[in-house]
């Protein structure tokens, strides 16, 4: 092989081959025909063809999100490469490995306006961890390298290549090396051992600490460090939208979600808390609501692998830069076992007085509905969604009990983002249950999914909370916006459960309560593509609340 | 707010301007001025930024600047410990004999340079610090400021402080 030439397509194979890629997601076009025709013969890749760049994007993402490994999507230069900027934003403020590859123009015809010529580059410069285009085939290889290297290590992200039809086409060389060579990127992994003994004893000293835990326990896999730390010394634990799984919710310690709509538990203990310790979070608005008043009694300890996310928001006492489980297992030895049990009564009090709930009548209410979903799954499925007031009931009413099994769109927000990642996680994991939970404004913006989906013969089960509203946006004109409801009725959506059958799936509509359960007990049995379209009242709403930059003691629906 | 002089070493790559200086944009910097040339290293380009912000402010785009893959080393360099210059060409109206001989006497006092003359202008150059360059521009003023030019500002820290900055940086990746 290396004395042999190659195109750069076939580099590029190459290059995938040996970064073990096993699957990608993507759609052709004319830029990227030299690519995808050597991936015609190649049998060790599979490749998904999506319905919408946006959905390959976040079918690799969700992929990514599911099994660890980095995520690869493929689009065409122009609207194919623009197509994929929301899925990059959408990686790149969860910080998810992904590395996208986008067919451009001849290098010649760069700078011309050409036929579907854009700068994605320049497009994706604030949204990627960094960006290429590859102006000369013998430089594709260590670009290639590089970029999975750099989307998997440190903070991960994506990155993204643009590669110009006559660098596919062009010979050279092949040559993989042997190390990635790039001495001017070097992610902090190992913390400072002198702030790991400080922390350690500010933990010893500490009457009501807290463990605040998120997205990044989940990259660096340091869940079960994180629960040795808890249950050695008795600590409670809460944990973001993005770090949900990473402590069991079932737990005696655990306090489920903190923010805007976490549990009213949570944001007083992180209130009330006289140290938090902080494990791969970035301390983000819907986190701690009015930031001059969160963790106004603690002291912080701050772990993160991202040295710019120490003292970004809140100024932190104690900053620990570097990889989470490396810091926790070096951590984890100077800790003494302890128990605060006046701390964790008051906890206990908080549990039993404000819990998680809702009104519960005839009706079919979607907290009803996750319940059930958690019931009949014991916990064990990965449970996928889409953006709004679903997103937030699956966060509430279902407990996560192991990281990488919530797979949801955290900083950017992305509605439609459910089918797709959905897509890209039971393609990871065929062997586990995949709930892809959605709402019927969100389900509509990548709907085209259904194809991918149910072509390529998934077993995905989604559930769509169908209240005829852009049910979260309703909710806020409820409430600050004297209940005005502009353009947020989705008077005019398809009969979904007909729409899935017309797509080869199969489809069922939930009108009552009684029926819930069967359905879903029925779409487990079936092993196919399910859609269950649950009719739920159109004015629930999603509480607790704190309204935007309140301090989050300050909590709507809390009596 | 403080004004600050941020030295940067990056990648000599396509597109690395492009990079740095919407990081500025993004986190609300307004660059004041900007001055990109090579090292002594090939491949490795830098860039002095002048801009205005408070310390955190400023310590956050430090931060990110150094999550820029194309970014080898940041630096503030302080007025106090680096020497700083600033290069401008003034083009005035020279009608008259006296008045060109009355700008002769600024130029000398300035220690400026004249650099291209005939009966209508005369174009002078002069290096230093900014509030050097700015008395200059403005003892010209009176005469009529036809054209002014300047670059930005380059600065290098005193004595033997940056003298290591590029030791160990690998300059091929």
């Amino acid at each position: 092989m290396s004395d042999m030439k190659l195109t750069g397509a076939q580099i590029v194979v190459e290059c995938l081959k040996k970064e073990e890629v096993r699957v990608i997601f993507g759609i052709p076009g004319g830029a990227i025909m030299p690519l995808y025709d050597v991936l015609y013969s190649e049998t060790s890749i599979k490749h998904i063809l999506t319905r919408h760049e946006q959905g390959a994007a976040h079918a690799a993402d969700g992929y990514a999100r599911a099994t660890g490994n980095v995520g690869v999507c493929i689009a065409t230069s122009g609207p194919g490469a623009t197509n994929l900027v929301t899925g990059l934003a959408n990686a790149y403020l969860d910080s998810i490995p992904l590395v996208a590859f986008t067919g451009q123009v001849s290098t010649n015809l760069i700078g011309t306006d050409a036929f579907q010529e854009v700068d994605i580059n320049g497009i994706t410069l604030p949204i990627t961890k960094n960006n290429y285009v590859v102006r000369e085939v013998r430089d594709l290889a260590s670009i290639i390298q590089e970029a999975f290297y750099i989307a998997r290590t440190g903070r991960p992200g994506p990155v993204l290549i643009d590669l110009p039809k006559d660098v596919q086409l062009a010979q050279t060389e092949f040559k993989y090396p042997e190390k990635v060579n790039l001495n001017r990127y070097k992610p902090t992994f190992s913390g400072h051992i002198q702030q790991i003994k400080a922390a350690a004893q500010e933990i010893s000293k500490a009457k009501k600490p807290v463990i605040y835990a998120g997205g990044g326990v989940i990259s660096s896999n340091a869940s079960s460090e994180l629960r040795d730390l808890a249950f050695q010394a008795n600590i409670p634990v809460t944990t973001t939208l993005m770090g949900l799984g990473t402590f069991p919710e079932t737990h005696p310690l655990s306090l489920g979600m903190l923010g805007m709509h976490g549990t009213t538990y949570a944001n007083y203990a992180i209130s009330a808390a006289d140290l938090i310790i902080a494990l791969g979070v970035r301390f983000d608005d819907r986190v701690t609501g009015k930031l001059s008043e969160f963790g106004s009694q603690a002291k912080i300890i701050h772990i993160d692998i991202d040295p710019a996310e120490v003292g970004k928001n809140i100024l932190v006492d104690i900053p620990i830069v570097g990889d989470v489980k490396n810091i926790l297992k070096k951590l984890n030895e100077h800790v003494n076992e302890k128990r605060e049990t006046e701390w964790l009564k008051i906890i206990a009090d908080w549990k039993s007085k404000y819990p998680l709930k809702y009104k519960s009548n005839g009706e079919l209410k979607p907290q009803y509905i996750i319940e059930k979903i958690y019931e009949i799954t014991k916990g064990e499925a990965i449970i996928v969604t889409d953006v709004g007031q679903h997103q937030m009931w699956a966060a509430q009413y279902y407990q996560y009990t192991q990281p990488r099994t919530f797979i949801s769109s955290g900083g950017l927000g992305t509605m439609g983002y459910g089918l797709p990642a959905a897509i890209g996680t039971k393609i990871g994991c065929p062997d586990k249950t995949v709930i892809c939970i959605s709402g019927d404004g969100s389900f509509q913006m990548n709907i085209q999914e259904l194809a991918t989906a149910i072509n390529n013969n998934l077993a995905i089960i989604v559930v769509i909370m169908n209240n005829g509203y852009l049910g979260m946006v309703r909710q806020w004109q409820e409430l600050f916006f004297d209940r005005r409801y502009a353009a947020t009725s989705l008077a005019g959506s398809p009969d979904f459960a007909k729409l899935t059958e017309v797509y080869g799936g199969i489809g069922i509509r939930v009108t009552k309560k009684e029926d819930f359960y069967p359905a879903l007990k029925k779409a487990l049995s079936l092993n196919t593509f399910v859609l269950i379209d649950c009719l739920i009242p159109q004015e629930e709403n999603v509480l607790p609340m704190v309204a935007p930059g309140a301090a989050i003691t300050k909590m709507m629906g809390v009596d | 707010m403080m004004r600050h002089t941020i030295a940067v070493l990056v990648k000599d790559h396509p597109g690395v301007l492009a990079r740095v200086a919407s990081l500025f944009t993004r986190r609300g910097f307004n660059i004041e001025s900007l001055a990109v040339g090579h090292t002594e290293e090939k491949n490795i380009s830098r860039m002095t930024i002048v801009v205005e912000g408070d310390e955190r402010a400023l310590e956050q785009i430090t931060k990110q600047l150094n999550k820029l893959i194309d970014v080898i080393r940041v630096r503030d360099v302080s007025p106090y410990n680096s020497v700083e210059r600033e290069l401008a060409l003034i083009k005035v109206n020279t009608t008259s004999l006296p008045i060109r001989s009355e700008i002769m006497q600024i130029v000398d006092i300035f220690r400026a340079k004249v650099v291209d003359v005939d009966s209508q202008i005369m174009t002078m150059e002069t290096t230093g610090t900014e509030d050097k360059v700015n008395a200059f521009i403005e003892l010209l003023r009176p005469f009529g400021l036809k054209e002014i030019v300047r670059t930005g500002k380059i600065a290098l820290s005193r004595g033997t402080i940056l003298s290591q900055t590029l030791k160990g940086v690998d300059t091929k990746n």
